[in-house]
């Protein structure tokens, strides 16, 4: 493949396209699909041929705005419609070019959509994710085919480096020294391993990207390989995600068909092709010594760093394991230089970042935004404000091994090292919002729970240490619990984070301490007064008494 | 070890094996391959048994032990036969939020079982998801493979009830 063949697939197929005047294209990843909108698909395409109009339906990625789908979006007026029903298919239809169906009519001027700053999803909800020529079509594999004619392995972790990009998997470690170490270290073969294991819960951010725009991200892992002399690539999604590892699967195919996986790519010396490993629902697989366990065919349980998987990872190699939100955004730094992403973004954390926005607010869905926008920016402009009727009270990043932000921190902005100072941690990014029908004690309890069936079981502290936690968050919930237990809490707090072998038991504290920081007044209402004034726990006698 | 240990004969003449008998061979009967078979298995069979398990192990060459420890370290790989019909309700944290507890509650009173448990007469099983990442619709139930979004009490026992004429 060269550029001008690349040129040649985007050339016909953009003239492909503008042989119909109108495009509707309709979400089909997993929010929408979710609510029905294969069954609107289809009565579109019904309603086309029904009424000979000259227009194409296709099936695209996420559209951002999951709360009001299914979401249909019809070029090249550009109207996005909302709440879509296999029923509204004739008056759309109908309305093609002239005016839009104003019932249906979505904004694209509200703050939802115009705060954004699109790299990672600059192709989601716009292309069909089944056909690698549109992705071509949208300057994709450009990057490729530069990095390998036009760049040595050297050059691109310089490139890498210089974009600032930090891990988006949630611990923020520097992708371009990752790159150089693994570079650097001897192998006979050496490995690529994207990190599909999306296992916070309230995240959707990798699913709906490997969802929307699985090219992006295959892209990416081979530049990376390239970058760092490996041969053969693993991407481990979550046996939760089918449709993920079904348009994965098939964009593995089309890159072979189209020669971008396979040997000597490119007519380059570089040989590299890979696959999907399915992963079996458990959370610790998200860490990585655990993650390549589980490729290897055993069971998930991490062992103690180092050796760093950099050195000796899978079966022993070099191994590079990034999480997919940071390997999307590789095609754009190679694309458009380190510079330009290294001006996206704060002093310390650079670029966007991809966040999940979810629970009580009323803009639900995906959205990206440059580092260093505050969360009251996010949660208010963006997300449009808890609903009518209640009151923000925490917002939730980072699942359950982040924390509770309140309200007095929201003008913070985003990037890794202010949420770690306030408790919590960037994570993959789910943003969980809060309203006061949550009661934080029992939030706490949630997450520990979490912890607790999902510890693997190798290390005491975190297999017995979450459950005992769990015990005494319990018994806080049910009113039995004594000023005592809040203090051994606190004391296995700190035994558990200082103890534990990985990640899952070092950080399963975090809600607890996020919660008893900003929210201790609860658990002393709980203990003291047998009282939850979120209504949630049935502590006492004063059960439904809302504050 | 020789290069051309004998596999073992399928354990039945069910044309599922042949199934499972592919995805091995398209790994090479590498030991690697040991979860990917196993997720065959189960795509095949609803749920992973004692024969499945020592057959995969002996294709495989894998103690029965590690097979054994595989399957059971995993959620999602189950031992137990599925009901007829599963209702898989999401915990996740936007679904909790949103009230996925009480559905939980809901769900159990219907079917007069617990979370993980089968009915008695084999029609439904129902079982709890960490998180399907269907937040932005939550709380979200799978039924029989499909998601449904902004689940309602309400829609949960029409379900349900569906599956269990009276």
């Amino acid at each position: 493949m060269t550029f001008e063949e690349l040129e040649q697939i985007a050339t016909e197929t953009r003239e492909n396209r503008e042989k119909s005047p109108c495009e509707l294209n309709v979400c089909v990843a997993a929010g929408c699909l979710s609510l029905h909108s294969d069954a609107v698909k289809k009565s579109l395409e019904e309603e086309v041929k029904r009424t000979g109009a000259t227009c194409r339906v296709r099936g695209t990625g996420c559209m951002g705005l999951c709360s009001l789908g299914p979401l249909v979006a019809s070029e090249p007026s550009g109207q996005l419609y909302k709440s879509v029903a296999p029923a509204d298919a004739t008056e759309i239809v109908e309305n093609l070019e002239g005016v839009p169906v104003p019932r249906l009519l979505c904004s694209r001027e509200q703050p939802f959509f115009q705060r954004q700053n699109l790299i990672v999803l600059e192709n989601s909800g716009r292309i069909d994710p089944e056909k690698i020529e549109e992705y071509i079509a949208a300057d994709g594999y450009r990057a490729l085919v530069h990095a390998l004619t036009e760049m040595n392995a050297n050059e691109i972790v310089q490139e890498v480096s210089k974009s600032g990009l930090r891990g988006r998997g949630g611990a923020g470690y520097p992708t371009g020294l990752k790159w150089g170490t693994v570079a650097k270290t001897a192998g006979t073969t050496k490995y690529v391993i994207c990190n599909a294991d999306e296992g916070d819960p309230g995240a959707f951010m990798d699913r709906s990207v490997l969802e929307s725009d699985p090219h992006r991200v295959l892209e990416g892992m081979a530049i990376a390989a390239y970058a760092v002399g490996a041969t053969r690539g693993y991407i481990y999604v979550r046996a939760e995600y089918p449709l993920a590892v079904k348009r994965f699967g098939a964009a593995i195919r089309e890159a072979r068909r189209l020669g971008f996986l396979g040997s000597q790519i490119c007519n380059t010396k570089f040989n590299f092709d890979m696959e999907v490993r399915i992963g079996g629902g458990a959370f610790v697989c998200g860490e990585e010594t655990a993650l390549i366990a589980s490729i290897e065919g055993r069971r998930g349980s991490p062992r103690p760093r180092p050796p760093y998987p950099a050195q000796a990872g899978l079966w022993d190699m070099p191994t590079l394991i990034n999480n997919v939100e940071t390997f999307a955004n590789i095609p754009s730094i190679v694309r458009r230089g380190g510079d330009w992403y290294a001006s996206i973004g704060t002093r310390k954390s650079k670029g966007t970042k991809v966040f999940a926005l979810t629970g009580k607010v009323r803009n639900v869905g995906l959205i990206e935004v440059p580092m260093g926008t505050t969360l009251r920016q996010i949660i208010y402009e963006i997300g449009g404000g808890v609903p009518e009727g209640h009151k923000f009270k925490a917002l939730q990043t980072g699942g359950p091994s982040g924390g509770c932000i309140p309200e007095q921190f929201l003008d913070l902005s985003v990037d890794y090292e202010s949420l770690r100072e306030l408790g919590s941690i960037m994570g993959s990014g789910g943003m969980i919002v809060m309203d006061d029908s949550a009661c934080m004690v029992n939030v706490a309890r949630y997450f520990m729970e979490f912890c607790m069936s999902e510890s693997c079981g190798k290390c005491i502290p975190c297999r017995s240490g979450t459950a005992q936690m769990f015990e005494l968050l319990t018994r806080m919930t049910e009113g039995t619990a004594t000023a005592r237990d809040l203090e051994l809490l606190e004391e296995l707090c700190d035994m558990v984070s200082s103890t534990s072998l990985c990640g899952l038991g070092q950080s399963a504290p975090n809600p607890v301490l996020s919660t008893l920081r900003y929210f201790r007044d609860e658990y002393i209402e709980h203990i003291n007064d047998k009282r939850c004034r979120a209504g949630v726990c049935e502590c006492g006698s004063a059960v439904g008494v809302t504050a | 070890m020789p290069l051309t240990s004998k596999k073992p004969p399928l354990p039945s003449d069910d044309k599922r094996w042949r199934i499972v008998n592919g995805t091995m061979r398209r790994h090479g009967y590498a030991r690697d391959a040991l979860i990917e078979t196993l997720h065959t298995v189960q795509e095949s069979f609803g749920f992973l048994d004692k024969p499945a398990l020592r057959f995969v192990a002996d294709s495989l060459r894998v103690p029965l032990s590690q097979a054994y420890g595989v399957a059971t370290f995993y959620h999602f790989f189950t031992m137990k036969p599925p009901g007829e019909h599963v209702c898989l309700i999401c915990m996740g944290t936007a679904c909790y939020i949103k009230g996925a507890g009480a559905l939980l509650n809901e769900a159990q009173a219907a079917l007069g079982i617990q979370a993980g448990e089968t009915t008695a007469d084999a029609k439904a099983s129902l079982m709890t998801a960490r998180c399907i990442g269907s937040c932005s619709v939550a709380p979200a139930v799978v039924f029989d493979g499909e998601t449904m979004g902004n689940v309602t009490g309400k829609n949960l026992r029409e379900k349900l009830a569906g599956w269990r004429p009276a």
